[in-house]
């Protein structure tokens, strides 16, 4: 790679700065200069990601389980047998993996939507200068701030049973349910997850909504108040339109978060995610270090990266069209 | 901070904003409420039915958590582990975004693509094969990856490193290219160039990486879970260690979670201003 470029002028100089550069150190160096420094964060992803990805493709390729853990190059090899266990949707493992998967599109459609919705309104509300706007602002920061781990063992805390918050409020207080629910177990937990979600995301919506709208022009409103536009005409016209690049990136970041999330529902239900709140991370996780089967683990995790690529190939070639075409 | 000037607004406007907001409060404040509240209830406050007020308030809690679970070490392993991989991540993504921001070269795209894409790999993915590699690379060369913090301040900062290349590179480009040629021409090479004057005029950036990549090495559950031992557990797996005693000690538990929050979360709000001014200028530009 380097040797080729070594014929290219490779520093970006803007037009006649060239010639006041004094110091012409060696070319070799000039040219090398810039993958010198790119060469720490380029070999460490490749240890920490790129490597470890192919030996995962490699892996998902064989039969691999717990008998060759120890010395898994020895693993034989098993074609596709791990991709055709894994799609064969009639098969409990399938099955399994299918329902995980829908569980997954649904939790992860609707909490991006509920954090995307209320970070940007209260970004947006927030917008004006108001008594105990900075306290609020820290306020609402802190579920963003506070590790995953504390955050969910106290919702975790107020999920209980006997002893928790959510049902001394809806059975005793308000008398809304007949008897105490449960929510960490049996279809509840759909509920208790979105919850958790939700509740821990929307601030980083709301963190990058509050910094695009300081890059919106002021005078755009000034204009559109003297037009007689008034507030909710501006959010519309004005404010929401501008937003759009950033709503963009921050939407793909967000489903991408949270489709991955494994953090969440392994803090909240432990190794074994109750049926309904089945996400496909935690799924695949059980798949591989309870049954000891890598593997198929490993095939699975290859679906969903192929899955990943493909949704946000047609996201971003969708959005990128569709930007062009509101240029035009 | 272009915050528009609290013109009249019409009352539909104030109304719903003083609703919303105080239906918000509430939502992120009542976790947050029952943390600091029951650490400092009696145990037969947080055994029975849920109260919102303590029938007393004892420190006790606080004092029991270090001995209930070795937690003083698991801080420790978590304070050298997070400050590790925090900073070698800042400076490797200072360099990094230096290089794609102030050079042409073969391979740049490829570059920015390929480390940003790590950002969607589903960790489960290569959670078992690095798993494997470090036990290998153990084997074959004695240096001891598994298990220890080394491997897993490598696998962390390797977490933060894509937005934080991501983020600088933004923030690079807004500091006029002038000064740094200004300085190649007071005889400082490119990297003096880089050291005095590219990163302390992109201090709000760095800063705003620096606190994302420490809470992303002091969160992190999954990686930790497998990757340490007794010796080297960190606060995300060591405070589950409580769970064994779930129904027993809600009160240390909440005790537990709020004194391994206070040094993020005060870290966060401090320099959230940062964080703030950062992406303002770097990722949502």
């Amino acid at each position: 790679m380097t040797t080729t470029t070594l014929e290219e002028p490779v520093r970006k100089a803007p037009p006649g700065t060239a010639a006041r550069e004094p110091r012409r150190p060696g070319r070799l160096r000039r040219v090398s200069l810039p993958y010198l420094l790119l060469l720490p964060a380029l070999l460490l992803e490749l240890l920490v990601h790129l490597i470890p990805m192919v030996i995962g493709i490699v892996m998902s390729f064989k039969e691999l389980t717990q008998f060759y853990i120890r010395d898994w190059g020895t693993a034989p090899w098993s074609g596709l047998a791990n991709y055709r266990m894994s799609v064969d949707f009639d098969a409990p493992v399938g099955e399994a993996l299918l329902h995980s998967f829908f569980v997954t599109v649904g939790f992860t459609l609707l909490s991006v939507a509920l954090c995307w919705l209320i970070g940007t309104a209260a970004a947006i509300y927030m917008q004006d200068t108001f008594r105990g706007r900075g306290l609020l602002r820290a306020l609402f920061l802190i579920p963003y701030a506070l590790p995953v781990y504390a955050a969910v063992i106290t919702w975790v805390f107020m999920f209980q049973h006997d002893n928790g918050l959510v049902n001394h409020v809806l059975h005793d207080q308000l008398h809304l349910t007949d008897k105490p629910s449960f929510w960490l177990i049996g279809d509840n937990s759909f509920y208790a997850l979105l919850t958790v979600s939700v509740w821990k995301g929307w601030p980083f919506a709301f963190l990058i909504v509050m910094a695009g709208l300081q890059n919106i022009p002021g005078e755009l409103y000034e204009a559109a108040a003297l037009d007689g536009a008034g507030i909710w005409q501006q959010i519309r016209r004005i404010t929401l339109p501008s937003l759009r690049p950033v709503n963009q990136v921050l939407l793909l970041v967000l489903f991408l978060w949270t489709f991955n999330d494994f953090n969440t529902p392994y803090v909240l239900f432990g190794k074994s995610a109750p049926e309904a709140a089945d996400l496909i991370s935690v799924h695949i996780y059980q798949a591989s270090f309870v049954t000891w089967n890598f593997g198929t683990g490993s095939a699975m995790s290859v679906l969903l990266l192929l899955f990943l690529l493909v949704v946000t190939g047609a996201y971003l070639l969708l959005t990128s069209r569709g930007r062009r075409a509101a240029d035009v | 901070m272009s915050s528009t000037s609290p013109m009249a607004r019409p009352r539909s406007f104030l109304w719903s904003r003083r609703i919303f907001l105080t239906l918000l409060t509430g939502f992120v404040l009542v976790p947050v409420y029952v943390m600091v509240s029951s650490s400092l209830k009696p145990l037969a406050d947080v055994t029975g039915k849920f109260r919102w007020f303590p029938s007393g308030l004892t420190v006790r809690p606080y004092i029991d958590i270090w001995s209930t679970v070795p937690l003083a070490r698991y801080f420790a392993n978590s304070l050298i582990v997070a400050g590790a991989a925090t900073l070698l991540s800042v400076l490797i993504a200072v360099f990094a975004a230096y290089a794609v921001s102030r050079y042409d070269f073969r391979g740049k795209r490829v570059f920015t693509v390929t480390v940003l894409s790590t950002q969607m790999f589903p960790g489960i993915l290569f959670l078992l094969p690095l798993f494997l590699l470090y036990v290998n690379i153990g084997n074959a060369t004695g240096i001891a990856l598994f298990g220890s913090r080394g491997g897993l301040i490598l696998t962390y900062l390797t977490f933060s490193l894509p937005f934080s290349i991501w983020m600088l590179i933004g923030y690079f480009d807004s500091v006029p290219r002038d000064l740094d040629e200004a300085a190649l021409v007071d005889g400082c090479g490119p990297l003096g160039a880089l050291l005095r004057i590219v990163v302390p005029a992109a201090i709000p950036g760095i800063v705003a990486v620096a606190v994302y990549a420490f809470m992303t090495a002091w969160g992190e559950v999954l990686f930790a879970s497998v990757m340490t031992d007794d010796t080297t557990r960190t606060l995300a797996v060591g405070l589950q260690g409580y769970s064994t005693l779930y129904d027993v000690y809600w009160n240390q538990i909440m005790a537990a979670s709020l004194v391994v929050s206070v040094p993020v979360v005060a870290g966060f709000l401090l320099l959230q201003r940062y964080l703030v001014a950062g992406l303002t200028a770097g990722a949502v530009k």
